[in-house]
């Protein structure tokens, strides 16, 4: 998945044999790793592999699989801003190509405020920066609900409320794209 | 309770209520201890008890030099830990997921809420800066972790007092003044409250450990006192309408009042002097 020039390569392998330490009596255990461009995964990546696995968890039908694991692995091809939001949109198609059962499809939208007060979409890296606050929200197809939402930055309320508004009306375009690409991969 | 504890759980839900009396609204008894009361050796701290979750929180300062690219700026590293004693799903070793994601939201709402600038930190451009540790250690974990971590880190940091470094032109040495202190110059004052969502409908505040364990998904809001978010934290789980996010926020802004004054009046009992 490459907006702009971020790309995210994501790959799902399962529902597999999962070790007896981690596999759950009634679900799918699902395992997420991010791996960044350069060095070691740190402490950022731990919470973005957190927030990634707990979406993910909520769309997956684990219960169809009980005591399997799901592994979800992304590498940072390369950063250009809206890294968040791309690892989500990979994920979800990654999720879509192995053909695990889902209840809903989810995107991932980047929004930031502008010194100036503007609602920028999918940012570049320099606009992130100059922003005053990035929000990342991850909607679901059904009913345009928030699944996540993570915040860097300080906004007051109404802004926020603006951006979830508009992140919703992006999202239509994203499952837009989904339906393209499923649709030409699979009418060979 | 044990064989169904979800059915046990929405018996309860059904009459707006929680197994321990509370309303659905309704946070548990917070208590504060800061300063020399806690940790001795430390420069700030603080003990929070929200409920059963026991927190402590202490901050050691220590000088440094600045990053090349930012020679103005000064350093905090918040650490959270959560030992093996505190609760038994967490096993000693390397910080787990958990800590880690907890640590990581700390450092976001520092940052985030410009609680502490960190230009205020830096002592002379490019040479020399204070750099505040601060490790905040669950000593009992009963749910809502991130709402008693704010909490701790922002009652330490109104605690310490870093004595006065000046720097000697002739030699190049610093000089530590330990008789002359002066507190951390806090801008804002963030607090989190922590909701559990049940069944894609149902949000209670301020879960305990089991609560959090049925709930289908968490929500955690910062706000500060200007009713700005700072951070709303929500990790996956079930899905929320805009709504429902704002009665959130709505309950947020009246926590960060109760907090508020419940930290002012601890601050002003320990200050005599």
């Amino acid at each position: 998945v490459c907006p702009g020039d971020t790309s995210v390569l994501a790959g799902v392998y399962g529902p597999a044999e999962a070790k007896i330490s981690k596999e759950l009596p009634d679900r799918a255990a699902l395992e997420v790793l991010l791996r960044p461009k350069v060095g070691l995964p740190g402490v950022l990546e731990r919470s973005r592999e957190q927030l990634l696995r707990q979406t993910c968890e909520a769309v997956v039908l684990g219960v169809l699989h009980p005591r399997t694991a799901v592994s979800l692995v992304l590498q940072v091809l390369s950063d250009a801003g809206s890294l968040l939001s791309c690892c989500l949109n990979a994920a979800c198609m990654a999720l879509l190509d192995a053909g695990l059962p889902l209840t809903a499809l989810f995107c991932g939208v980047t929004c930031t405020l502008q010194p100036d007060g503007a609602i920028l979409l999918d940012p570049t890296a320099r606009q992130e920066q100059e922003a005053r606050a990035t929000l990342t929200f991850a909607i679901a197809s059904t009913g345009r609900k928030v699944l996540m939402s993570t915040t860097k930055g300080s906004c007051s309320v109404e802004e926020m409320q603006h951006c979830l508004a508009t992140a919703q009306r992006a999202a239509d375009t994203i499952f837009q794209f989904y339906r393209d690409s499923v649709s030409r991969r699979y009418s060979k | 309770r044990t064989v169904e504890p979800l059915e046990y759980y929405r018996r309860f839900l059904k009459e707006n209520c929680r197994p321990d009396g509370r309303e659905l609204g309704e946070f548990r008894t917070t208590t504060v201890n800061i300063g020399k009361c806690s940790i001795t050796t430390a420069d700030g701290s603080a003990l929070v008890k929200l409920g059963n979750t026991t927190v402590i929180c202490g901050v050691k300062a220590e000088l440094a030099a600045p990053a090349v690219d930012s020679a103005n700026k000064g350093y905090i590293v918040p650490n959270v830990e959560l030992p093996s004693l505190c609760a038994e799903r967490f096993r000693s070793g390397p910080p787990g997921e958990e800590a880690q994601a907890a640590s990581q939201f700390i450092a976001d709402v520092i940052e985030n809420s410009q609680m502490i600038v960190k230009e205020d930190l830096c002592i002379a451009n490019g040479k020399l800066a204070w750099v505040l540790y601060c490790d905040i250690i669950c000593l009992d974990y009963d749910g809502n972790l991130l709402d008693a971590s704010v909490f701790a880190l922002l009652a330490a940091l109104k605690n310490v007092q870093l004595p006065l470094v000046t720097i000697n032109e002739e030699t190049g040495l610093s000089e530590v003044n330990l008789k002359q202190k002066n507190p951390v110059i806090i801008r804002k004052h963030p607090v989190a409250t922590s909701f559990a969502i049940f069944d894609d409908t149902l949000l209670i505040v301020d879960p305990t450990a089991e609560e959090e364990d049925l709930a289908t998904g968490t929500v955690t809001i910062v706000t500060d006192e200007e009713g700005r978010l700072c951070s709303v934290h929500k990790p996956g789980g079930s899905p929320l309408t805009g709504a429902k996010l704002q009665d959130c926020i709505t309950r947020a802004i009246t926590r960060h009042k109760e907090v508020k004054k419940l930290i002012d009046k601890v601050i002003k009992s320990i200050t005599p002097k």
